[in-house]
């Protein structure tokens, strides 16, 4: 099915964060913004709830440690126990310090990795997609609020049209997207 | 947007708007390179290819090839490779440490000298690599099931500890830059008008849309990715001292070393960034971005960092009389006075005097001077890794035993040929690659820009 979509472009940050202020204090849905650079305080105007991200690293790291310390044990203690310069190493806790370093890389080895990986497919972001901003200048100096009609049924078009002529935008553009 | 104290100068010089930005960073990709590329491209081209080819000869013959001799077994090769992997500190440094910390100077600088940082420990891990002298067992180090017993890799031992360390380091460090990169190089991708360009950029940019949620997730990447790689820079160099520190060498077996050796090498590496970025700067038109503030700002950083490399040399030394073990009083007298007495005081000078320099203001705001300087650190700390590596265990236990280092005309080569790769590719990341971190660079034109800042609105409430 077909949807209206109106994207509203503006050539400068807190222009633009004026005017999603005003446009969700009146009851309008932003669906999405688009901006060259991280425009600091639009989250929390728009609805982006913030991500959860930094929990995986943690989870991640996590697991690097647990796989080291693991590992570790298994090569240097129990499958085949090394002599090294007489020092103990019957037990893992006797050659704990040793450990320490490679612990420590691995952990952040897998929480860095993971965390990136988890980053790019969340974001949908990954070698060959097609570039999914609404208008190459995007990337540059303007920035986009998308408004979908689906998602804004109290409020009509012409409501949503004297809202933004009123936020000071320099291009509009509305478009049907399946 | 937030606001900084009026008598800060400004980072970002002249009136730019965000479109001038894009244009300032984009405008040297998209135009033809200049004849100086070429010539520059050309040059370090050759020298990396002469030390390919000194590579070659050396995995075919073995590494005999080298001027190593019974008492000197280590020399050259691990003094490239300490040298390099401390001069790849400082792009980590710049943007995950300088993240934390907030200082918004390190936007300008942080894209190239994390490059610098990647292609340094490329450089250094070549080193380890072929003084296996057989390549092609390189996988030994990897803890792999394999049909010996399975015969582990020895986890006690600090080499392997490196092995970890670095793996670690470049490719977290690659993943932390790349990241960075992806929305620039969606910036270039959305400009871009010839075809192959447009695909290439397009592949790179992994389909960035800039989008809110994006954004927000970036933010926390990066924030998250410095705060991993912050203790990450720091146990790197720690861990390549451990491989001198551990062991029983009159000389190396000094507790004083990991601190030590990441103040040298985060020295060593502004240094590199300093020799680069001066270049760099001129030839791309980027003054308004890196001027002489970023430069004192670094200067700073290099006249701290050496003076606690300064301090620890003179620590160590009163450490070998202190401790009354002849051996390592020895040692340290020998580096002084012995044969290689001039390695040691070309060391001194270079690291210790010349940092020192950096408190006169003038000095430390001259461009000509900085990169004069920056050149002496690179060479000292050089010297350093020589001095600490070959003079430590020239003179064996038994008299008899003693020798010299002669370089043969392959380290040389490998050596030099290091360099001319870590330039071309340098001079690759210049050419298609936007120097500067756009995304970052704007968010600070509000605040910190020049045309801003004169305002007479920047200080009223907005």
């Amino acid at each position: 099915m077909a949807e209206k979509v109106i994207y509203a472009m503006y050539d400068d940050d807190d222009v633009l964060k004026d005017g999603a202020k005003k446009l969700v204090s009146n009851g309008v849905k932003i669906a999405e913004v688009f901006s060259p650079f991280p425009i600091h305080g639009i989250d929390p105007i728009i609805g982006v709830k913030n991500t959860r991200l930094g929990i995986m690293a943690f989870l991640y790291g996590l697991t690097g440690l647990t796989l080291a310390t693991y590992g570790m044990r298994f090569f240097m203690v129990v499958d085949w126990p090394m002599n090294i310069g007489g020092k103990p190493n019957f037990t893992y806790l006797d050659n704990m310090l040793a450990f320490i370093p490679v612990t420590f890389e691995f952990t952040v080895l897998c929480a860095a990795h993971g965390m990136a990986i988890t980053y790019l497919l969340r974001n949908k972001t990954l070698p060959g997609i097609p570039a999914q901003n609404p208008d190459p200048r995007t990337t540059d100096d303007r920035f986009v609020i998308e408004i979908r009609m689906s998602e804004n049924h109290k409020v009509s078009e012409e409501a949503i049209d004297k809202l933004l002529t009123e936020t000071g935008y320099v291009e509009i553009d509305k478009k049907e997207i399946k | 947007m937030q606001k900084e104290a009026a008598i800060r100068e400004p980072l970002i010089l002249g009136h730019k708007s965000y479109h001038d930005v894009t244009e300032d960073v984009c405008r040297p990709i998209e135009d033809k390179a200049p004849r100086m590329w070429y010539i520059l491209f050309g040059i370090a081209l050759i020298i990396g290819l002469y030390g390919v080819g000194c590579i070659l000869y050396l995995l075919g013959t073995g590494i005999g090839v080298w001027g190593l001799n019974k008492t000197i077994g280590w020399a050259w090769d691990i003094t490239n490779f300490v040298w390099w992997v401390g001069i790849g500190h400082a792009g980590t440094l710049i943007s995950a440490v300088l993240l934390l910390f907030r200082q918004k100077w390190r936007m300008a600088i942080n894209r190239s000298a994390e490059a610098m940082t990647i292609f340094a420990v490329f450089m250094a891990g070549l080193f380890p690599l072929i003084h296996m002298g057989r390549l092609w067992v390189g996988y030994w180090v990897l803890p792999l099931p394999n049909q010996f017993g399975s015969l582990w890799v020895n986890f006690n031992s600090p080499l392997l500890w490196d092995v970890f360390a670095i793996s670690t380091y470049l490719s977290v460090s690659l993943v932390f830059w790349y990241i960075g990169l992806i929305p620039d190089f969606a910036t270039i991708r959305d400009r871009a008008k010839k075809p192959v360009a447009k695909k290439m950029y397009s592949i790179l940019s992994f389909g960035w849309s800039g989008r809110a949620k994006h954004w927000n997730r970036f933010e926390t990447v990066s924030l998250v990715l410095a705060g991993l790689a912050t203790p990450l820079v720091f146990s790197v160099h720690s861990i390549v001292s451990f491989d001198f520190a551990t062991s029983v060498i009159p000389g190396w077996h000094t507790t004083i070393f990991p601190p030590y050796f990441v103040c040298g090498a985060v020295f060593s590496g502004f240094a590199m960034v300093q020799t680069l970025l001066l270049v760099m700067r001129k030839a791309m038109g980027l003054e308004a971005y890196i001027h002489t503030k970023h430069v004192e700002y670094m200067n700073i950083v290099i006249m701290v960092t050496g003076s606690i490399v300064g301090t620890a040399y003179i620590t160590e030394l009163f450490i070998s009389w202190y401790s009354g073990v002849e051996y390592e009083a020895y040692a340290f007298l020998n580096r002084a006075t012995g044969p290689y007495w001039w390695a040691y005081w070309s060391m001194m000078t270079c690291n210790v005097i010349s940092p020192q320099l950096m408190w006169i203001r003038k000095l430390r705001r001259s461009l000509m001077f900085t990169f004069f300087i920056s050149i002496v650190v690179n060479i000292g700390m050089w010297f350093e890794r020589y001095v600490i590596i070959v003079t430590s265990i020239h003179r064996d236990y038994v008299p008899a035993a003693w020798s010299m280092h002669y370089p043969s005309h392959i380290d040389i080569g490998v050596y030099i040929g290091t360099i001319g790769l870590f330039f071309v590719f340098f001079l690759l990341f210049a050419r298609y690659f936007p120097v500067l971190a756009l995304n970052e660079v704007k968010t600070i034109l509000k605040g910190s820009g020049q045309s801003y800042k004169e305002s007479p609105d920047y200080h009223k409430h907005h």
